[in-house]
């Protein structure tokens, strides 16, 4: 079903909040909000019922436009933020939005004990593997020899996958798209969204403005191109060996199990409590 | 396990148990943090005792992700509070300057110990006062507590709250080690003698709120996520939508309207107690377990025909001027005794306008402040 642009602007957007936004043109941020948009829409649930959270970045700057419960809290901070939110009214449908270095650089400590601690959550990482807001230095998804504004030379470390880690990390459902499989990446969303747990969709992006003019990747057309080729499913990648991995981008969902939420959990640590000494209140 | 808060019976209190039922007696339902001492009590407690009445309790990764689920656990309509020592509440500082811009009530409760760094774990200490009033970046108006005993501890909490709630705004309550761990044998107030405030909510229909244009106040009812009132909550200078800003007008609206909701309030948030200040020709001014040896010292020089007062600070900061100032026209000399290098002195020498000498006594060997130190230090002024 293909949802009319239209729909989405006037059911979502802002009316009362002043475009332009503050994204470069082309930048896939845009793709990213209008696929958590069309998920929303399936999903079907009340506007009112949404919380979305961001962190610091061009991708912590989505909520601004967005008619939800919107939360732009510090940088690396949004899970923090969106657990209090979820534990102290777990009926809201909370939703956080992190960049590649909010989440895994300055919030990684934050990110790998959300995936552990299982609340029933959705967080969406726009991984363009650099920082876009402060102009172009190495994050923890910069590959090896990659140019930044902080690594002129070429970069020596070495990467990190994000949806691996959050698969070791515990989390009940982690997905990945590209920001050229706009459709993918809304159906997963929505069964991030749908799914009790913390659940996690990271999205390679392009940042052609701070990374891929300065390692010769062309303009956002030729990086979006490149995902496309770069992209291999979940099912081809299993029968694929390492070395024809090398360069790929696995697609589709990476993680999907059934662990006890904590929200859950919590509810028989109240009866527990009420039932004995620290009851009487 | 320890008692329940509606208990009215004379019972044994540590400080941080009745930090615990101060917060629980205020409408406290939230609590998250990361354990430290001497703190850790205060979550030790909480984790029995919230989930008994519906609360949430939860132990963070670190600090700065309990003071984060704080704020988000109060924007989701809930009163929530952290409690942390030195170590912690320096890494609280970021989002506690959230707290201020997007105007979340919370309460942080810092029970000092000596430092800086991981410093005396854990000698009392008053070391972290100025850092409650600047430690986050920007200006900005703040509130800080302190408390000088058990039943202090849950009065004042109480208050911190009610603070937090009618204001809109972060209210940092410093305890110390002493405090937080003496036992006083207390006797609580009945529940429905406390007087408790809660956050007013927006009357209007949705589609008129706007969640940043403060009432005649300055404080703008606040909706919780999921009440209907869809809004932006940021850390960027915002305007009334809560949208960010670069406008000139907009953004020195905003940080006088933040200036103006505490200045409002002043006869109500500035906090102290004087003890034989009425006839005082020599005053000490005092706070937290301080205020306790001072209290005796005072008490001590009058024995000794000295005529010697006391003022407590409850509230440190805003610093309370209108009662200090007419205290320094009134008396020839001041002693200011601090388990620091002298973090209140320095305010109280800011509002001296009439050459009142002030006199500092200061230790910072983790070692408590005796009256005995006290009133030596009286009878020489
Ligand atoms: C505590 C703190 N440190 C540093 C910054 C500056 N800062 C703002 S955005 C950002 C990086 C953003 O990169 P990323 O998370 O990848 O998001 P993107 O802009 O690429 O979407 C940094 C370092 C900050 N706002 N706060
Ligand atoms: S700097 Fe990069 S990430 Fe930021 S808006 Fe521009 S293209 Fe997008
Ligand atoms: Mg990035």
């Amino acid at each position: 079903m293909v949802i009319p642009a239209q729909t989405l602007r006037h059911s979502f957007l802002r009316h009362n909040k002043k475009f332009p936004h503050v994204w470069c043109p082309g930048c896939g941020n845009g793709i990213v909000m209008a696929a958590l948009l069309r998920a929303i829409y399936r999903l079907d649930v009340s506007k009112d019922d949404i919380v979305l959270a961001s962190g610091i970045g061009c991708s912590g700057r989505m909520p601004t436009y967005l008619d939800f419960n919107t939360l732009h809290t510090t940088h690396g901070r949004a899970l923090t933020f969106a657990t209090g939110v979820k534990l102290a009214r777990p009926s809201l449908n909370v939703v956080a939005i992190m960049g590649d270095g909010d989440a895994t650089a300055i919030g990684g400590n934050h990110f790998i004990h959300a995936a552990r601690r299982n609340l029933n959550l959705t967080a969406i990482i726009i991984n363009n593997s650099i920082y876009g807001m402060t102009g172009g230095q190495y994050s923890p998804t910069t590959p090896f020899g990659a140019r930044s504004t902080t690594s002129v030379y070429g970069h020596i470390e070495h990467d990190f996958s994000i949806a691996e880690l959050a698969v070791t990390a515990g989390a009940s459902f982690v997905a990945r798209a590209t920001v050229y499989h706009a459709e993918l990446m809304d159906r997963l969303i929505e069964q991030a969204m749908r799914k009790r747990g913390f659940a996690v969709v990271e999205v390679i992006s392009n940042c052609h403005v701070q990374y891929g003019r300065r390692n010769k990747l062309g303009g956002a057309v030729e990086m979006i191109r490149r995902f496309k080729e770069q992209a291999v499913t979940v099912s081809r990648a299993k029968r694929m060996s390492a070395e024809e991995l090398e360069g790929k981008i696995t697609i589709g969902v990476l993680k999907d199990r059934e662990l006890p939420i904590s929200t859950e959990e919590y509810k028989k640590v109240r009866q527990r409590a009420r039932a004995s000494r620290g009851g009487k209140v | 396990m320890p008692e329940s808060a509606q208990t009215t019976a004379r019972q044994l209190l540590q400080g941080n148990e009745a930090v615990v039922h101060g917060a629980l007696a205020a409408g406290c339902r939230f609590f998250a943090g990361y354990p430290i001492t001497p703190a850790s009590e205060i979550a030790e407690h909480l984790s029995v005792l919230l989930p008994a009445v519906d609360g949430t309790f939860i132990q963070m990764e670190d600090e700065i992700a309990s003071i984060g689920a704080v704020i988000g656990a109060s924007l989701a309509g809930v009163k929530a509070m952290t409690a942390t020592s030195g170590p912690g509440f320096s890494l609280m500082q970021e989002n506690l300057g959230f707290a201020c811009v997007a105007e979340v009530p919370c309460v942080i409760v810092n029970v000092m110990r000596g430092g800086p760094s991981t410093g005396l774990p854990t000698s009392p200490a008053q070391g972290d006062v100025q850092m409650a009033r600047w430690g986050t970046h920007g200006d900005h108006p703040v509130v800080v507590l302190a408390v000088s005993s058990v039943l202090d501890s849950f009065s004042i909490t109480v208050k911190a709250f009610n603070i937090a709630e009618k204001y809109r705004v972060p209210v940092i309550l410093l305890s110390d080690e002493v405090v937080a761990h003496t036992r006083e044998a207390v006797q609580l107030p009945p529940q429905n003698e406390i007087k408790v405030v809660d956050r007013i909510r927006p009357s209007m229909p949705p589609d008129w709120y706007k969640p940043y244009e403060g009432d005649n106040r300055g404080v703008p009812p606040m909706a919780a996520f999921g009440d209907g009132y869809r809004h932006h909550v940021t850390g960027l200078i915002h305007d009334e939508h809560g949208y960010p800003t670069q406008n000139r007008k907009e953004i020195e609206s905003f940080h006088e309207r933040m200036a103006r909701k505490i200045s409002r309030g002043f006869p109500d948030i500035q906090m102290t107690r004087g003890f034989h200040t009425r006839d005082a020709e020599v005053l000490v001014i005092a706070y937290g377990s301080v205020a306790r040896s001072a209290l005796r010292a005072v008490e001590d020089a009058r024995s000794k025909g000295l005529k010697a007062g006391l003022l407590q600070l409850i509230t440190l900061f805003p610093f309370p001027r209108s009662t200090v100032t007419p205290l320094l026209k009134q008396c020839r000399a001041v002693l200011v005794p601090e388990m620091n290098m002298g973090q209140i002195s320095r305010e109280v020498q800011r509002v001296n306008q009439c050459d009142c000498r002030i006199v500092k006594h200061n230790r910072v060997d983790g070692q408590f402040i005796t009256p005995m130190e006290i009133t030596r230090d009286l009878l020489k002024l």
